[in-house]
């Protein structure tokens, strides 16, 4: 079955978005800690972002809120941030205290893997990295890999990155682990045709919109819409 | 003394934390650089260009109406073609994008003088230029804005955050990552990821290596102490470079005081390297406030850090206020209207207690007389 992983912005209405997105049936949930500069993402996450710190979304607060979250669902937890926030909080007590709080790994979006290869966390690659380094991260990845589909930032787009299917099949060619294609996926339509290639699909800046022009309901049908979608793509076929 | 770079690193600061799309194209920018820095043709193109475009050597002139009891020394690097240093490096920078075949530009800018910089090279080289501006900087610098329109280039305005370079830089970064197999992103100080802080840093190095000589010159020996002012920082390791390994020299640097990364900073990351930064207990980053565009950053190179770590060099502050006193006095005794982002650099060369005393002119201030007229 194909994977779909739904992003929240941490923040007071997660816990009972959370609820709703499994309700309406993703398989993971990626947790954001907000950033004052988050480079890799798009205006819809920045805003978010900038909204959560207004509220008050610091560290302390984004793990009491993935505490929360958890004690309302039961799938994967995945905080995803920046580095800085790390830098701050520290590396090991950081992946402690998410650890403690419920999540199940984590994504630090500004950390190559180079940087920091001690902290377990969900491997990112782009299209623009080469064979080689996308084995590698596959190696060092914590259970799937987070293909970026696009160069470009979070957001959605009109259509699938053409630079998906190019990057599906290098990263087959080098590793069996689960890949999940986030970046640019908003439609049920887009979330069909990614998971046609991909292991699974990542929705991050549509859901977070809905999430905050709307309410819990709507972001439970929109979830489910997805899912629907993703049940039914079929294999490309080559 | 020698800074080594191991793997990216001076000592804690620098490295690379960026999203992984751009990780490839800095592989790429260090492969190049690694490959023109020793290659005469390019030191031969470059040093040309220095001579018959930008106008260097600049001088080294003595403000003898200045600092009663020492002997300052102004580096002029008012005087490069564009009004300030940064021509330095978007020249270096623009012969480097195009061994790497890169037709697009992007730079972002604060004060406008990078901006215009990059937008000169651009003209010169017949590359487009797209240059991030933050709204609020264009507002104070508009002249600059106008010029670089003149010359081709397109000016975005960042609207949302500070509107002022910290965001400027992020919106470059995001363009660069959107279409980096096309364009290469001129950074407009020693910051960001591995190499830029070495390659913006060894661009800016002919700044120290001139001055060496022309105090040796002057004076028969070296200054007491060299001063300039840092806001990313790198018109001071520029002038720094040229005395790191005199060490009975003083490096000083100055940070507008409401700025001031190193002087009140802690360690964080922003924009693609590990430095010290104005940031709050969670690792958010704080906003600064200058009067001056060029220094209102929250951030700054990784080396400077390292050097004010090590005891090399020390980073003093200067306010709003002492750097418009300074500003006037150098226009009104020697006839010099400085850029408001030296002019902190003057005001704490004047009380520093030493005789021989080489400061840093990073730019002209015509940019700034809206402000300076203002207040």
């Amino acid at each position: 079955m194909k994977r779909l992983s739904v992003y929240l912005m941490a923040g007071r209405e997660t816990p009972e978005l959370a609820e709703a997105a499994v309700a309406g049936g993703a398989d993971l949930l990626e947790i954001g800690f907000p950033f004052s500069d988050p480079l890799a993402d798009g205006p819809v996450i920045r805003l978010a972002g900038e909204r959560a710190l207004a509220e008050g979304m610091r560290t302390g607060a984004c793990l009491e809120c993935l505490a929360d979250v958890r004690a309302r669902v039961d799938v994967p937890l995945i905080p995803m941030t920046y580095a800085s926030i790390l830098e701050a909080y520290g590396y090991e007590r950081f992946q402690a205290d998410t650890e403690q709080a419920g999540a199940t790994s984590l994504i630090v979006a500004d950390l190559p893997l180079e940087a920091a290869p001690e902290l377990r966390r969900v491997q990112l690659v782009a299209p623009t990295t080469p064979d080689e380094r996308i084995k590698l991260a596959a190696e060092r990845t914590d259970g799937w890999l987070y293909l970026v589909s696009l160069t470009g930032t979070t957001g959605a787009r009109a259509t699938v990155s053409e630079q998906l299917a190019g990057l599906v099949e290098r990263a087959r060619g080098v590793t069996a682990v689960p890949l999940l294609a986030g970046f640019g996926i908003s439609t049920p339509e887009q979330a069909a045709a990614a998971a046609a290639l991909a292991d699974g699909i990542v929705v991050g800046s549509r859901a977070v919109e809905i999430a905050h022009e709307n309410d819990a309901g709507a972001l439970r049908e929109y979830v489910a819409s997805l899912r629907s979608a993703v049940d039914a793509a079929q294999p490309a076929v080559a | 003394m020698n800074v080594e770079l191991v793997q990216g690193f001076y000592g804690a600061y620098g490295g690379r934390y960026v999203p992984e799309t751009l990780v490839p194209a800095l592989d790429e920018l260090e492969g190049g650089w690694s490959e023109v820095k020793d290659d005469p043709g390019f030191r031969t193109e470059l040093e040309g260009l220095h001579a018959t475009y930008v106008g260097r050597p600049t001088p080294l002139y003595r403000a003898e109406r200045v600092g009663a009891g020492k002997s300052i020394y102004l580096k002029r690097e008012d005087l490069c073609h564009t009004g300030a240093h940064k021509i330095n490096n978007a020249l270096g920078q623009a012969l480097i994008a195009r061994r790497l075949g890169k037709q697009r530009i992007v730079a972002e800018t604060g004060a406008g003088q990078h901006g215009v910089a990059a937008a000169t090279v651009c003209a010169r080289f017949g590359m487009e230029c797209v240059v991030y501006m933050g709204s609020e900087d264009m507002e104070r610098q508009k002249p600059n804005v106008e010029r670089m329109h003149l010359l081709g280039a397109e000016v975005r305005p960042v609207e949302f955050g500070t509107r002022t370079l910290k965001e400027a830089t992020s919106e470059a970064i995001r363009d660069w990552i959107t279409n980096v197999e096309t364009t290469h992103y001129m950074i407009g100080s020693c910051v960001g990821p591995h190499p830029y802080p070495e390659l913006v840093r060894e661009l800016q190095s002919v700044i120290g290596h001139e001055a060496r000589e022309q105090i040796l010159a002057a004076e028969g020996r070296l200054p007491d102490a060299v001063v300039a002012c840092v806001g990313g920082g790198s018109n001071a390791i520029g002038l720094f470079a040229g005395f790191l390994d005199d060490e009975q020299v003083r490096l000083v640097g100055v940070e507008a005081a409401g700025a001031a990364s190193l002087g009140s900073g802690r360690p964080g990351v922003l924009h693609g390297a590990r430095s010290s930064l104005l940031a709050d207990e969670d690792g958010q980053i704080a906003d600064a406030h200058s009067i001056s565009a060029g220094l209102d950053y929250p951030g700054v190179g990784p080396e400077h850090a390292f050097l004010r770590d090590t005891g090399r060099a020390e980073y003093l502050a200067a306010t709003d206020e002492e750097a418009l006193t300074a500003f006037h006095l150098l226009a009104e005794r020697e006839g010099i209207i400085p850029a408001l982002e030296p002019a902190h650099a003057l005001v704490r060369a004047l009380d520093l207690d030493a005789e021989v005393v080489l400061v840093g002119l990073s730019g002209r201030g015509d940019k700034d007389l809206a402000t300076v007229l203002s207040r």
